[in-house]
């Protein structure tokens, strides 16, 4: 699941980034892909596409570094919502 | 004379409009404020933050219904449009960012209009540009110090609550301040060159002492989310009551044209006038489409509704501006007479260029569209 999730969001990625090579473990602040707006946009793009919502303490620079890392993020996020 | 509306769709917020705003607009624009009496309109026909839920006193409206009431009260009177935009930006922060004590505390009051907001973003120093924001908040004793200077904001003469963005470490965070706080200091700026009446001042934060439920939203990278966020709902109401200054403009032309008769023929058959009008006819409805499509996908929770608002926002701001002047100008002398409507749409409208983005920060962030997958295509049509 976390697979797929991840080429859900590196194709978000890359749709705002064209030109840009990403792979799922590139940290994606190095690559200075992230002000405050995409940052908002990839927050609303997740809450949406997933269908999850992200409470404050979940918006943390590591959950967001990488690919892996938001599709980690996600999964734990579906997990939640099922056994809440 | 009760003013509670049965609905807050377009045609109610109208009828409003035009019984409550289009007769006094000139006058409040005079005095530079609205007066009490008439926020307190507001309040009774619900007007303030309808956006918010019903469990806190709200209306639940969805954004496109709030671009529409915002179009509406805009065609009446931009400083008080202005006014519901920085109340809404506040509200909407605590709704979307704030921790449930926040909610409980200040949403029920700022849905009801006992509390009204401002948003503290400019300082002297630094407008378009809000990384250089100096104003700090320091860590003190778990709560917050804050000090500095804001300038140029909407209804911070009046407003009770300050949403107030500062340095935070190396982020930009938000922090809930009363007016009442100890070391805070308004000074109103008259005169201002349009929305004359939405009763602007500079705020100083002398070492304001805070708690630790003044800082709103999460801190780190995050933080900057809150002011993107905040900023993208002004942006959309602007972007709304721009089209209210191009409708208005379009009505009273196209009025005035048909009753002024130059050299036995009335305005209205000439064909440079008609160019002007056909114009205003067109760019209404653009710019209402581009406005309704931004809050159809803000109501869709869609991350598109961020370019669409910059794209609603340059379109309905500069056209407000164009047909502004033409509005002036097919009005003659009249349209520069004293307590001429006209005269205030065309003030009016230069300040929409200048506010949330001016059309040279737009111009520069649209353009990051271009350079996109499928670029200039709506997100329907990439689906
Ligand atoms: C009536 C009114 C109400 C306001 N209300 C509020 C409020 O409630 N709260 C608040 O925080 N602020 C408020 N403001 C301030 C407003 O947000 C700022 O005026 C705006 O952000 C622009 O900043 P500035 O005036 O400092 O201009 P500057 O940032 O100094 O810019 C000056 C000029 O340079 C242009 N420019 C800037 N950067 C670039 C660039 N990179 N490339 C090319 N051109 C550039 C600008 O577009 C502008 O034309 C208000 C202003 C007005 C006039």
């Amino acid at each position: 699941m976390a697979n797929t999730h991840a080429q859900t969001i590196r194709a978000f990625i890359v749709g705002r980034h064209p030109q840009a090579e990403l792979t799922d473990d590139q940290d994606i602040f190095s690559l200075g892909f992230i002000n405050s707006l995409f940052a908002m946009e990839l927050v609303m793009f997740i809450e949406k596409e997933f269908g999850v919502s992200l409470p404050n303490d979940e918006l943390r620079i590591d959950n967001f570094r990488t690919v892996s890392s938001m599709a980690e993020l996600v999964e734990r996020r579906l997990a939640g919502a099922v056994s809440a | 004379m009760t003013t509670a509306l049965p609905t807050l769709d377009r045609s109610a917020v109208r009828s409003f409009v035009d019984a409550h705003v289009v007769p006094e607009a000139d006058r409040w624009d005079r005095a530079g404020a609205i007066p009490e009496e008439f926020l307190a309109r507001l309040t009774e026909a619900g007007l303030w933050a309808p956006f918010l839920p019903p469990e806190v006193g709200g209306a639940g409206l969805d954004m496109r219904g709030l671009g529409a009431v915002h179009e509406e009260i805009g065609r009446g009177c931009s400083s008080v449009r202005s006014l519901l935009t920085v109340h809404t930006m506040v509200s909407w922060a605590v709704q979307r960012w704030g921790s449930d004590a926040q909610r409980e505390r200040w949403l029920p009051d700022l849905a009801a209009g006992r509390v009204l907001g401002a948003f503290c973003l400019s300082e002297p120093g630094a407008g378009s540009d809000a990384v250089g924001i100096t104003t700090t908040a320091t860590a003190h004793g778990g709560g917050w110090l804050l000090s500095g200077v804001k300038k140029w904001i909407t209804n911070g003469a009046r407003a009770d609550l300050f949403l107030v963005f500062a340095r935070n470490g190396s982020g930009i965070s938000a922090f809930l301040v009363p007016r009442t706080a100890p070391g805070v200091r308004v000074e109103p700026i008259h005169d201002m060159l349009g929305t004359r009446a939405s009763m602007l001042a500079e705020v100083a934060f002398d070492e304001v002492l805070l708690g630790p439920d003044a800082l709103v939203g999460p801190s780190g990278f995050a933080s900057g989310m809150v002011l993107s966020g905040v900023l993208d709902l002004g942006r959309y109401s602007v972007a709304a009551g721009s089209v209210g200054i191009v409708q208005a403009c379009l009505d009273a032309s196209a009025g005035y044209a048909a009753q002024r008769t130059v050299g036995g023929a009335p305005l209205s058959e000439l064909q440079l006038i008609r160019a002007k009008l056909s114009d205003m006819v067109t760019d209404v409805r653009a710019a209402r489409l581009l406005c309704e499509e931004a809050g159809r996908l803000k109501d869709a929770g869609d991350s598109a509704t961020i370019m669409a608002t910059w794209v609603a926002k340059y379109f309905a701001s500069t056209a407000a501006a164009r047909h502004a002047t033409e509005a002036v100008q097919i009005h003659g002398a009249l349209g520069c007479a004293p307590g001429s409507p006209t005269a205030r749409f065309y003030r009016d409208a230069k300040v929409m260029e200048i506010i949330e983005g001016s059309s040279e920060i737009q111009r520069i962030t649209i353009a990051d569209e271009a350079f996109r997958q499928d670029y200039g295509r709506t997100p329907e049509d990439q689906r």
